[in-house]
């Protein structure tokens, strides 16, 4: 492990954060206290803590409708989030967004989506963007296993390849796209397989290691930097709960659950930190109660906020 | 006759189309055991197996697409997408290839498919899963566009639909998956483009569709309290609409509300005001007022998007404005 206590720690602390305003959420849907529905990132959390701590802030990334961990990753402001996803005017999109829709553009982030797909043309007009102003700015495109059978996935991941821009795909493989497993959905076992018909290079990493992530996702954003044009790299993870919250769930089992939640990314990391000297137990359970206070103060800022005034309805149509 | 539910009469329809004959089958996304995004395939997995009630990956644009090309090779497949939105990814099957077809190739072609699709809003499903987009599909000639509000209307036109020959673009809303009616066990079919008369009156016309018949009975309730009269009709199709009907009653009431969740600007409203205007304007003795969804995406906070969708007090306002 040869990288700096102080990323290490913070990595760990993010995917806490990552963890804890997920399990927040599942806790407050529940009481139906949450409006519409969510997808929740438990379980995925090194997929993008991994990614985005190979980013800098004038870095983008594009996410998806499970969104909530990589906005976090990439910085994104708690309160403001759990705010928006209250359904509240103090939140990220002024409660016009909800769960699905948050963005960040100060931070490079460029959008949730409720559109499977609808990610990779937009990371790759970024990636345009900024080989056009000649920056070295970088763009993380995640995307689902269900998502990489889209035409608007594959017309991104040639287009980008074609034409060398600085993208780094981050396919977050969870095995399934909501019901359907991806042994139904795709005739490849690996997703990455599929850079070959690119001509980029592809890469598999464990996706509950959050560190192998890192390692990959960092190689792949140096190459985007250099202008040598995108890589895919495939991460292979679980998510812990249904599709969305309120998915019973009934097409996969619980072996399978249980075997992946005994590859928790949290606890592996924490063993790591700890055996390798960077970081004693203590350390780590005094940062999961900072972030637990955080997420107090988070949930607090978004139950007290006010609901949008009803003349906010036609705002923001058009700048 | 026995209660069901919208949805039970979607899939009621589904299931005796596909007993009777062999070449209608079921595509998209989750349909299979899962029993579709909200459930209308339920149990027709299990029933016609895997060969019949397919899971494709996410792939819109293949799955209307690959429904053209099966129906223009003899079969009649039934497509579902998850969600109206969802045709963005897939529109140029639908409008360049599907509706196409036969016009371009000199009426040698016949695509007999059904694309299911829910709309509207009222989830907290926020902008890019909520709109109600049907003034986009009556706009393209050689497609069908079905828009049932009620249970027995579901049923039988969604028959009709399997059985018609052309691309039938089927629009339900998700709110009226759960309304009860009657529905009669038996297979029939409602003619593609007859409207229905859904309350007889006198004084205004309400031309209303989907969810908003509903909204539109309501309103007739409490404006008959004051001695107003509405008549409620629903096109029940918009793609081919049945002006005959729309006009036949604005030439008895003199007066015209057009209700529809769709965003009022060049909403399907627009048409059917256009097509009384064009047809029967000397029999008009008030303008024409459209009761529709403000110019802006679906909002998600609960307050937003209640504020957003019309409903019976929209209508009840439109009509006394009137007087
Ligand atoms: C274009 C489009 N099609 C379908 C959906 C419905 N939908 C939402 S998430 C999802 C599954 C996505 O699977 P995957 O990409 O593997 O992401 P995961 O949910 O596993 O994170 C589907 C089908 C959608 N939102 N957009
Ligand atoms: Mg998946």
């Amino acid at each position: 492990m040869s990288h700096s206590k102080e990323i290490m720690v913070k990595m760990y602390t993010t995917m806490n954060r990552i963890r804890m305003f997920e399990s927040m959420l599942q806790e407050y849907f529940a009481a139906g206290k949450i409006p519409g529905f969510v997808h929740l990132y438990l379980g995925e959390e090194a997929v993008a803590v991994g990614a985005c701590s190979c980013l800098t802030d004038r870095d983008s990334i594009t996410s998806t409708h499970r969104g909530h961990g990589h906005l976090i990753a990439k910085g994104g402001d708690l309160k403001l989030m759990m705010a928006e996803i209250f359904g509240k005017s103090t939140g990220y999109c002024k409660g016009k967004g909800g769960s699905m829709h948050i963005a960040d553009f100060d931070l490079g982030i460029l959008g949730a989506n409720g559109i499977v797909g609808g990610g990779g043309p937009l990371a790759t007009g970024a990636a345009l963007a900024a080989k056009y102003k000649k920056t070295d700015d970088v763009t993380i495109c995640f995307f689902g296993d269900g998502a990489s059978n889209q035409g608007t996935t594959q017309e991104s991941l040639n287009m980008a390849s074609a034409w060398k821009l600085p993208v780094v795909f981050v396919n977050e493989n969870n095995g399934y796209g909501i019901s359907c497993p991806q042994c139904k959905s795709m005739a490849v076992t690996d997703i990455a397989d599929r850079a070959a018909a690119y001509d980029m290079p592809g890469v598999v990493v464990d996706g509950n290691d959050v560190l192998a992530v890192h390692e990959a996702v960092g190689e792949a954003v140096k190459r985007a930097r250099r202008g040598e044009g995108p890589t895919l790299v495939e991460c292979k993870t679980y998510r812990w709960r249904g599709h969305f919250e309120g998915d019973a769930c009934t097409y996969r089992c619980t072996e399978e659950l249980n075997e992946w939640m005994a590859k928790d990314p949290i606890p592996r990391f924490e063993e790591k930190l700890v055996e390798s000297g960077l970081a004693t137990a203590e350390e780590l359970e005094g940062v999961k109660a900072a972030v637990k206070k955080e997420l107090d103060a988070a949930l607090e800022f978004a139950q007290s906020s006010p609901l949008p005034e009803l003349s906010a309805l036609l705002d923001d149509v058009y700048a | 006759m026995a209660k069901k539910t919208y949805l039970q009469a979607l899939n009621e329809a589904l299931a005796q189309e596909m007993e009777k004959d062999q070449s209608v089958f079921i595509l998209g996304e989750d349909v299979g055991q899962f029993g579709g995004c909200f459930g209308v395939t339920q149990g027709l997995f299990d029933r016609f197996g895997e060969g019949r009630v397919m899971d494709t990956p996410i792939t819109e644009s293949v799955i209307v697409g690959a429904a053209a090309g099966a129906a223009a090779s003899g079969l009649r497949p039934v497509a579902e997408l998850m969600f109206v939105d969802f045709i963005g990814v897939a529109l140029d099957q639908l409008f360049n290839q599907a509706a196409k077809m036969r016009y371009m190739f000199g009426g040698k072609a016949k695509v007999p498919m059904v694309l299911r699709m829910p709309q509207g809003a009222g989830i907290g499903a926020a902008a890019q899963h909520s709109q109600s987009l049907e003034a986009w599909f009556m706009h393209i000639p050689g497609l069908k566009v079905a828009i049932p509000s009620t249970p027995y209307d579901a049923k039988g036109m969604l028959i009709s639909a399997i059985r018609d020959d052309n691309p039938v673009v089927f629009l339900e809303h998700k709110l009226l998956y759960g309304v009860e009616g009657d529905v009669p066990e038996e297979s029939y079919a409602i003619e593609l483009g007859k409207a229905d008369i859904k309350r007889e009156g006198t004084d205004v016309t309400v031309v209303a569709t989907s969810r908003m018949v509903h909204s539109a009975l309501e309103a007739a309730e409490i404006l008959a309290k004051d001695g107003i009269s509405l008549e409620v009709v629903d096109p029940r199709c918009l793609l081919p609409l049945d002006t005959g009907t729309i006009l036949d009653s604005v030439r008895k009431t003199h007066a015209l509300v057009i209700a529809h969740e769709a965003v009022g600007f060049a909403g399907p409203g627009a048409e059917i005001a256009a097509q009384v205007a064009e047809k029967a304007f000397d029999y008009l003795d008030a303008p024409i007022t459209r009761v529709a969804a403000p110019f802006c995406p679906v909002p998600f906070s609960p307050p937003l998007e209640q504020a957003f969708i019309p409903g019976a007090g929209d209508i009840v306002k439109a009509v006394r404005a009137l007087r």
